[in-house]
């Protein structure tokens, strides 16, 4: 198949299935990057906290760097238009029986269990993250194996320290110190990018 | 006579503008899009913004493009509602591809390398603060409670692609409301 094609394929199929916004493509893009090998986790981190910190919606921006990442400026246009697609038709579909779609009980039943799973899904992405960075463990899956498998990096140690310490105060900084929780994410992401920078200097 | 019609370049470079000025992800759009579009333009009335905006959050996709779809399809139908949306779409694209052009470039420099492995701690906090936002919303009961401990540990031990785990979650929702009705 080509690049392209399965670029469009893989893209159409996050707008189809991720529901509630842009940090719900993060477990689809996470499974696209593994299933294809186009680009590794840090990567994808590293490509949220840019569409994190510049204007646009955070899965629009997400699309757009893994299409620039796999295939240059014509990848961008293929990924974006790919998750773009499925939404437009759902939507001209859905606003041409507006009324029907609100009141269906169909419709109300799936979304009672899709939302949960939704948040499942970027929880179990969210685990995977904070293995990759805070932790030397290492998730991987034999070919063939539906299991993943978990293995420690010997000589690093368990905990990556200093990690665990930028995380510790980011989190509170984020959600229990008044004059600091309501500021804009990419506040901390410049702050974490100093501070990474400093260590490395240090 | 009395309105005017709204031409798709208009749709298109207003949606644009809303794009640029949305920073953060479709949450952060709400108040933008009410100025622009209920304020300035006079395209929909207050509690139709509203409407779709809900609506857009729980149908699939990015919730900015869901929207814009909703509001170009209001003014100017199939046409209007792709021209909206390219709209909403086309800054990211324009901005991301010249950052990560830039980025690739520099990636290969020691500060850089490390300003990302600091930046990635911070983005383990960002998606653990959404998923605890997220989760007020949509574990409001013992069922949902389930759903959501099930999908979680099944995407962290296996390697199924979310897709599937999405389908069967959509399936035990309407199972489980039918069972309750039956029940009763």
């Amino acid at each position: 198949m080509s690049v392209y094609l399965r670029l469009f394929w893989e893209f159409f199929q996050t707008g189809l299935f991720a529901v509630g916004g842009g940090m719900a493509t993060l477990p689809f893009l996470k499974n696209i990057g593994q299933a294809t090998g186009w680009y590794t986790y840090t990567d994808l981190m590293n490509m949220l906290a840019v569409s994190e910190s510049t204007p646009g919606p955070i899965g629009i921006n997400m699309a757009t760097y893994v299409g620039f990442t796999v295939k240059g400026i014509p990848g961008v246009i293929v990924a974006t238009i790919g998750e773009i697609t499925p939404s437009v038709i759902v939507i001209l579909i859905v606003a041409a029986m507006l009324k029907k779609f609100r009141d269906s009980k169909l419709v109300n039943h799936a979304f009672y269990g899709l939302r949960p799973a939704s948040t499942a899904l970027i929880g179990a992405a969210c685990v995977s993250v904070v293995l990759e960075v805070l932790t030397h463990v290492t998730i991987t899956a034999p070919a063939g194996s539906i299991v993943n498998h978990f293995s420690l990096e010997a000589a690093s140690g368990l905990l990556n320290w200093p990690g665990l310490l930028l995380a510790a105060v980011l989190l509170v900084l984020t959600n229990w110190v008044k004059p600091t929780k309501n500021l804009h994410p990419i506040v901390f992401i410049i702050l974490s990018a100093v501070v990474g920078i400093a260590a490395g200097a240090a | 006579m009395e309105e005017k019609e709204v031409s798709l370049s208009a749709l298109f470079w207003t949606f644009a503008k809303i794009g640029v000025m949305t920073f953060g992800g479709g949450y952060a759009m709400l108040p933008i899009l009410q100025r622009e579009v209920v304020e300035n333009r006079k395209w929909a009335a207050e509690e139709e913004i509203m409407d779709y905006y809900a609506i857009g959050q729980c149908t699939p996709g990015i919730i900015a493009v869901n929207t814009a779809t909703f509001i170009g399809q209001k003014k100017r139908g199939v046409a209007g509602g792709i021209a909206a949306t390219l709209g909403v779409v086309f800054p990211s694209m324009v901005i991301i591809s010249i950052l990560a052009g830039l980025i690739t470039n520099f990636s290969h420099l020691a500060w850089v390398q490390n300003a990302f492995s600091g930046i990635q701690v911070c983005v383990c906090v960002l998606i653990f603060n959404a998923v605890m936002k997220l989760l007020k919303k949509s574990v409001v009961d013992r069922r949902t409670a389930a759903i959501f401990a099930v999908v979680l540990l099944g995407s962290i031990f296996l390697r199924i692609p979310p897709t599937w785990f999405v389908i069967a979650a959509a399936a035990a929702g309407i199972l489980l409301k039918n069972l309750e009705v039956k029940g009763k």
